[in-house]
């Protein structure tokens, strides 16, 4: 029997905020244990929570960017269950009313091939609620110890409708997530420092069913790879149980990426009653309409949103694009650049960005926003070399000078002497006369339409230039005079 | 008796601090003597430190030598219900639980004291987590009556009201989540004020129900109350549940206003169960201001009959979860012969927490399990909405309503062994913390057993001013509130 597999993903955000959720303390990755604690987030007698605006602005933010309506209420309830990292024993949570409820995932799917764009689709969003994180525990052979640094931080749960079929459409969903929080700002999303944790729900049904097969959430799936291979682990597990006539249980499972198996954590009749309250410690917050335009107002525009755009605008190739709208900061240089030379080179500054930019940053470690090659440095590059002002064959080398110096590209050029010679006199024109007058048969072939027969010619003009000529201003030249 | 410097008025000491006729170390020691004498037979006090209040009331006294007094409360000792919070301080709210905890930090309550210069002077008695109506629910023991050492002296801030009757404190501040400031003030003979829920700042009081709790004062006067509330009323931003409105000078408003008011009599709170000595008392005081030239109509308020079953659901919840936190792992008793970490819990809170405490754990983790929280916590809050509704119609017609505040006296330690019994003993209170109102109870006689009899009166939300003028007015023309217990 054919199985058609349905995934509904838990993705767990933590919103980067200067102090924690309902208290003034810092929040923050990497202190020394239990640092980051205050009376309030570690529950001492008499302690009460308030309200980080900031949280709530951010999770606004979200949810208009992911296109969700938004709560004209922003309510409160305790989810109450015992546990060590949990410092009050209960989680303050949003239940029967979360802020952002609906919107929607853009994703694409993998295309035929590298260079080849993938479907899109929309996964439907079914809400978006705002939490607090809970602390860590830490088991050592004879104690365990808490702490309790990330208790408190801003934590949404952003969970879709059960509307993916493959561990590749989960992927894609969760890489367009992630690039979305960040393009907002609304976190780094760091997996390794648990700020984008995932739990997939996975069930499979015969074909053309349309009931649900029984739930299986899988936990622990702590990389977006892991969630990709736990996905495609768990769908195989269960299609193997039933086929063997087997029959799958409600039940949660713990996925162990590095060895890439998977067991029951707990079934359903272990679940928690988790026993939702409003919390009476804090008073619903009023969103209205002011608040909602002034948050639009900070939302940038989307990856794919971007990317149609620079298809529309610049002409773009798939395969610039697909890596330039994935960095703000990147896509934001890259206009920078373009503004100054034109739409008409924005191919050539998207090649110097994605081959040689993207390489040196990669090799130096760091990022865009750090590299001492401005965009308008980029631009007089780019329009050096289409002026040709300087050797082709130079500017790779002007561009690592560039990388390590900050130097403009023009300077560097008179330094290294690699500026392209004859170029505004007529001495070029002169070389590439000579070397047409001298060369008979080259000239014949190539009228015959033999068009490599033009390179006969190139050798003697550089040759005369002392190969300071611009290859591709000496290809031109060339050209336009035979064809006069 | 009165003119021992302990029971005198927060209003008297004032001036004699203000005149220097007596300085902060003399008034302390006084109340520190006095603490030392009596409280073996009262036991109003969980703790106290006493060369802590001693530096507090030095460092006062050469505040007001430099000429930086900070006002009348600059020098004056004020107990803490051990409910409340000072840094420094044990907080235990008289549980086995916190038996050794020590608070870091002081509640809004407290720091809003110390910066009026008051002195934070002892830890006192209550209920365990405020959870009883005789204070006889507390891990350290009962506390006694001034009055009549054999009887309650209310809960559960009997602590509260058990040492300003003693004299053991100028005055002091408790929590009321259904009667448990009013009803220990009228049973020890003293004024005990419940604010407009959000007037004074939650922070730093020990959660018992949170959408119920509120901190207020207890004293001799209605002078005193509107000074106390003066001092601690107003927005917090460490309590999202505080509010943000103008205060009047409480203290200018209760000795200014003089009514005549519209008083409304809820029939309801006058039935079956209620001593009729007690009955005889408020009727007397119905009658003293009506001769005030006020308007006396009967009332109704038709879903009193549901406030207790209402209460029970919602303050029981927010209480299962509100004390989950005490679970001995961060702070707080741990079982020696706990395991593991479920164990832990078990077993800590086993050990920890008293019956009551655990009953109402137990009641309120059950009216919130899934299938029961509609019947049960949804249904009980909009009865809570109707009860509300009740009192805001009685207020279309008048300013604030009179009532008796326990349905009778203080009763004998022991006395009341069954839980529900001692439930009843808050049917006149409980409604108003449902509604959020403002109330206070206010000395009006005694029984022929010497007994103190209290009257409560219940005002519009956040009107505390016309509530302190009434009882201010009573006080006034009557001698309750100046009658000393013999000790």
């Amino acid at each position: 029997m054919n199985y058609e597999a349905v995934i509904g993903l838990e993705v767990h955000v933590q919103v980067k905020t200067n102090s924690k959720v309902f208290t003034r303390v810092a929040a923050g990755y990497g202190q020394p244990p239990n640092t980051l604690t205050d009376p309030v987030v570690l529950a001492l007698p008499g302690t009460l929570p308030v309200m980080n605006k900031a949280a709530l602005d951010a999770i606004i933010k979200a949810g208009l960017m992911l296109g969700c309506e938004i709560a004209p209420v922003c309510k409160w309830d305790r989810k109450n269950y015992f546990y060590p990292d949990s410092p009050k024993n209960y989680q303050i949570s949003q239940y029967d009313q979360p802020i952002c409820v609906g919107g929607s995932v853009e994703i694409e799917l993998p295309g035929a091939a590298r260079n080849v764009m993938g479907e899109h689709r929309r996964v439907p969003l079914a809400r978006i609620h705002l939490e607090e994180d809970v602390g860590k525990l830490n088991h050592f052979a004879t104690e365990s110890l808490v702490d309790y640094n990330r208790a408190g931080t801003p934590l949404m749960e952003i969970v879709s409708d059960p509307a993916m079929h493959s561990a590749e459409e989960a992927y894609a969903y969760l890489t367009s997530l992630r690039a979305t929080m960040i393009y907002g700002g609304i976190s780094d999303c760091d997996m390794e420092k648990g700020q984008l944790r995932c739990d997939a729900n996975i069930s499979i049904r015969p074909v053309g069913e349309t009931k649900l097969g029984t739930k299986v959430e899988l936990k622990n799936l702590n990389s977006i790879s892991f969630v990709r291979d736990g996905i495609a682990h768990e769908i195989k597990r269960q299609v193997a149980v039933l086929e063997r006539g087997g029959a799958l249980v409600q039940e949660t499972r713990d996925y162990d990426g590095q060895a890439g198996t998977s067991q029951s954590l707990r079934s359903k009749e272990m679940a928690h009653d988790y026993r939702y309250f409003p919390d009476p410690d804090l008073m619903p917050v009023k969103v209205d309409d002011a608040w909602k335009s002034r948050i639009k107002g900070e939302c940038p525009e989307l990856p794919f949103a971007k990317q149609r755009r620079f298809f529309e605008t610049y002409q773009l190739p798939y395969t610039l694009t697909s890596v330039l709208v994935w960095d703000r900061e990147l896509a934001d240089y890259f206009e920078s650049a373009v503004k100054i030379v034109g739409t008409g080179k924005a191919q050539a500054v998207g090649n110097w960005i994605v081959n040689d930019l993207l390489r040196e940053l990669g090799q130096a470690h760091v990022g865009v926003t750090e590299t001492k090659v401005s965009p308008a440095h980029l631009a007089e590059l780019v329009e050096l070399i289409d002026a040709g002002a300087i050797l082709s064959s130079g500017a790779k080398e002007i561009f690592i000078e560039m990388f390590a110096t900050s130097d403009a590209p023009s300077a560097i050029a008179d330094r290294k002497g690699l500026r392209a010679a004859a170029t505004d006199s007529g001495e070029l024109e002169q070389w590439c006369r000579d070397a047409i007058a001298a060369n008979a048969k080259a000239v014949a072939e190539f009228k015959a339409g033999k068009d490599s027969a033009i390179n006969a010619l190139k050798g003697p003009v550089m040759k005369a230039s002392k190969g300071k000529a611009d290859p591709k201003l000496v290809d031109a030249t060339l050209r336009r005079l035979l064809a006069s | 008796m009165a003119t021992d410097l302990f029971y005198k008025t927060i209003a008297e000491l004032g001036c004699l601090l203000e005149t220097k006729a007596i300085s902060s170390a003399e008034l302390t020691q006084a109340v520190i003597a006095r603490t030392k004498a009596v409280d073996g037979k009262i036991k109003a006090f969980n703790s106290f430190d006493e060369a802590d209040a001693l530096a507090q009331a030095g460092a006062s006294d050469r505040r007001r030598a430099a000429g930086d007094a900070r006002g009348i409360l600059d020098g004056i000792p004020i107990g803490l219900k051990d409910v409340i919070s000072a840094a420094g301080q044990p907080l235990t709210a008289s549980s086995r639980m916190l038996a050794n905890f020590v608070s870091p930090y002081d509640a809004t309550v407290t720091a809003r004291l110390k910066g009026a210069g008051a002195v934070i002077w002892g830890r006192l008695n209550c209920d365990e987590f405020a959870m009883g109506s005789s204070t006889e629910n507390s891990a350290f023991g009962p506390t006694a009556n001034p009055w009549d050492f054999s009887r309650v002296p209310g809960g559960s801030s009997g602590g509260s009201s058990a040492a300003l009757a003693a004299g053991e404190a100028i005055a002091t501040l408790g929590s009321d989540t259904g009667g448990s400031i009013r009803q220990p003030a009228a049973l020890c003979g003293v004024l005990g004020l419940k604010p407009t829920y959000g007037l004074v700042s939650r922070y730093g009081l020990i959660a018992f129900a949170s959408s119920l709790d509120q901190i207020g004062p207890l004293t001799r006067t209605a002078e005193d109350a509107a000074i106390m509330l003066g001092a601690i009323a107003g927005h917090d931003p460490l309590d999202s549940t505080s509010f943000k409105t103008d205060l009047p000078d409480y203290r200018a408003e209760a000795t200014t206003r003089r009514g005549p008011w519209r008083l409304g009599i809820p029939k309801e709170y006058f039935g079956a169960g209620l001593d009729p000595e007690v009955n005889a008392a408020v009727e007397q005081a119905i009658a003293f201001y009506r001769g005030h030239g006020c308007e006396i109509k009967e009332v109704s308020l038709p879903h009193t009959q549901y406030c207790l079953d209402t209460y029970y659901i919602i303050a029981t919840a927010e209480a299962s979860s509100n004390l989950a936190r005490y679970d001995g792992i961060r702070y707080g008793h741990r079982s020696k012969d706990a395991t593991d970490a479920l164990d832990i819990y078990f077993k800590s809170r086993a050990e920890g927490f008293g019956a009551e405490v655990k009953r109402r754990i137990i009641l309120g983790t059950y009216v919130l399990s899934s299938g029961y929280y509609d019947a049960f916590y949804l249904r009980a809050q909009k009865v809570r909405t109707l009860i509300r509704q009740d009192f805001l119609n009685a207020y279309k017609e008048v300013d604030a309503l009179l009532t008796p505040t326990s349905p009778m006296p203080a009763f004998k330690i022991g006395e009341k062994s069954d839980p529900l019994a001692l439930y009843l003993c808050d049917i006149y209170t409980i409604g108003v913390n449902l509604a959020g109102l403002p109330a206070l109870s206010v000395p009006c006689g005694f029984t022929g057993g010497g007994l103190p009899i209290g009257l409560q009166l219940i005002g519009r939300p956040f009107d505390e001013a016309n509530l302190l003028a009434m009882a201010h007015t009573y006080e006034q023309a009557h001698g309750w509130s100046r009658r000393c217990p013999v000790l």
